[in-house]
C-alpha cells in the first residue's frame, strides 16, 4: 500500500466531512466530496488495491464508531466493522451510487451489527407481554405507577447508570430490542429504521413505543423513589 | 386483566379517555402527533389520573436514559490490528 495514498489530507478531510450529516457548507465543498467518493469508487471498482485500503482508513473510524453504539463488547463490535467491510467489497459492483458511499457503508454497518447481535444466543428471552403494562377491564392499570426518584435522570451520564440501561436494553426480546437500538442508540429516523428492517412507518413506531414501555418495565425497580 | 397489544387501534374522539388508551398512545403525546382534540383529552385524564402522570415522567426518562446509553466514542482512526484483520479477510475471501 502506498503510503502517499493515506496521508492524502485533503481526501482525509474531504471524507471526515460526509458522514453523517451532509456537508453544511459551502455548495462546492458538497461537490468535491461527492467528486472525492465517485474518484474512490471507481478506482474500487477497478479493484485497485490502494483504493481498498483508503477506504478501509477513512471510513472504519466512523463505522467502528457505530458499531461500539449498537455493541456493548468491544470485539463483537470490531468483528461487525469487519463483516462490513467484507459485505462492501463484495456489493461495490450492485452500489449504484444513489447515496452517499458514506451513507452507504453506515447502513451496511447497521445491518452488520444486527446479524452478529441476532447470532448471539440469550436464554431464556424475555416474552414482550411480561414487560407490558397491564389492565383492567375498565381500562385502569392493573397496579398504579410510583414515582421515580427525581435525582434518576441526574445520573444519566454516569458510566454505572448507563451500563446498567445497556444492559437492560440487552434484556429486551430481539426485535424490539433492534428497532430501540437503531431509533434510540443510532438516531435513526422511523423511516430510515422501517428501510433497515424491513417494516413499514406504522409497525416501526408501534414496536418503539413497545420496546420503551418495556425498557421502562426493566428500569423501574431502580428508579423507583421508595427503591433503595 | 388484558395486556397493552392492540396493534392499530385508533384512538376515540370524546370522552375521557382510559389509562389503557393513555398508556397505549403515549409515544404520539410525547412526540406531539395527536390532534388537539385528542391532547385536550389527554390533559383530562391526565390532571385527575397521578398514576399516569407516574407512567408518562417514568416513560420519558426511560427514553432519556436509552439516548444516554450509548458509548460517546471518539470518530477516530480504525486501530492498525482491525485493518490488518480486514486486509486479510479480504486477501482470504
Amino acid at each position: 500500500m502506498a503510503e502517499d495514498t493515506l496521508s492524502d489530507n485533503g481526501t482525509r478531510r474531504a471524507l471526515a466531512r460526509s458522514h453523517p450529516a451532509p456537508a453544511a457548507g459551502p455548495s462546492d465543498d458538497v461537490d468535491a466530496v461527492l467528486l472525492v467518493e465517485a474518484a474512490l469508487l471507481d478506482r474500487l471498482r477497478h479493484k485497485e488495491d490502494a483504493a481498498y485500503e483508503e477506504l478501509v482508513v477513512l471510513a472504519g473510524g466512523r463505522m467502528l464508531a457505530v458499531a461500539r453504539r449498537m455493541m456493548p463488547q468491544e470485539q463483537d463490535a470490531a468483528d461487525a466493522v469487519q463483516d462490513a467491510f467484507l459485505s462492501a467489497f463484495k456489493s461495490l459492483e450492485r452500489f449504484d451510487g444513489r447515496s452517499r458511499l458514506t451513507t452507504w457503508l453506515h447502513r451496511i454497518t447497521v445491518n452488520a451489527c444486527l446479524m452478529k447481535l441476532r447470532t448471539r444466543r440469550r436464554h431464556p428471552e424475555r416474552m414482550i407481554d411480561d414487560l407490558l403494562p397491564q389492565f383492567v377491564e375498565d381500562g385502569h392499570q392493573r397496579q398504579s405507577s410510583r414515582p421515580w426518584n427525581p435525582t434518576a435522570l441526574a445520573g444519566i451520564q454516569q458510566r454505572e447508570t448507563r451500563t446498567l440501561v445497556r444492559a437492560k436494553i440487552d434484556e429486551l426480546p430481539d426485535q424490539y430490542r433492534e428497532v430501540l437500538l437503531l431509533r434510540d442508540i443510532e438516531q435513526l429516523s422511523t423511516d430510515e429504521t422501517g428501510g433497515v428492517l424491513g417494516m413499514t412507518t406504522s409497525a416501526v413506531k408501534t414496536r418503539l413505543h413497545r420496546a420503551r414501555q418495556a425498557l421502562r418495565t426493566l428500569l423501574e425497580p431502580h428508579f423507583q423513589e421508595d427503591h433503595t | 386483566m388484558t395486556p397493552n397489544t392492540h396493534e392499530h387501534r385508533e384512538l376515540q374522539h370524546g370522552g375521557m379517555p382510559t389509562c389503557r388508551d393513555v398508556i397505549e398512545f403515549l409515544m404520539a403525546y410525547v412526540d406531539d402527533e395527536l390532534s388537539p382534540a385528542q391532547r385536550a383529552a389527554f390533559e383530562q385524564h391526565l390532571a385527575v389520573c397521578p398514576s399516569c402522570v407516574n407512567y408518562l415522567n417514568g416513560y420519558r426518562s426511560t427514553i432519556s436514559m436509552a439516548k444516554a446509553a450509548a458509548p460517546t466514542v471518539d470518530q477516530g482512526e480504525l486501530p492498525q490490528s482491525l485493518v490488518a484483520a480486514v486486509r486479510a479477510a479480504r486477501r482470504n475471501s
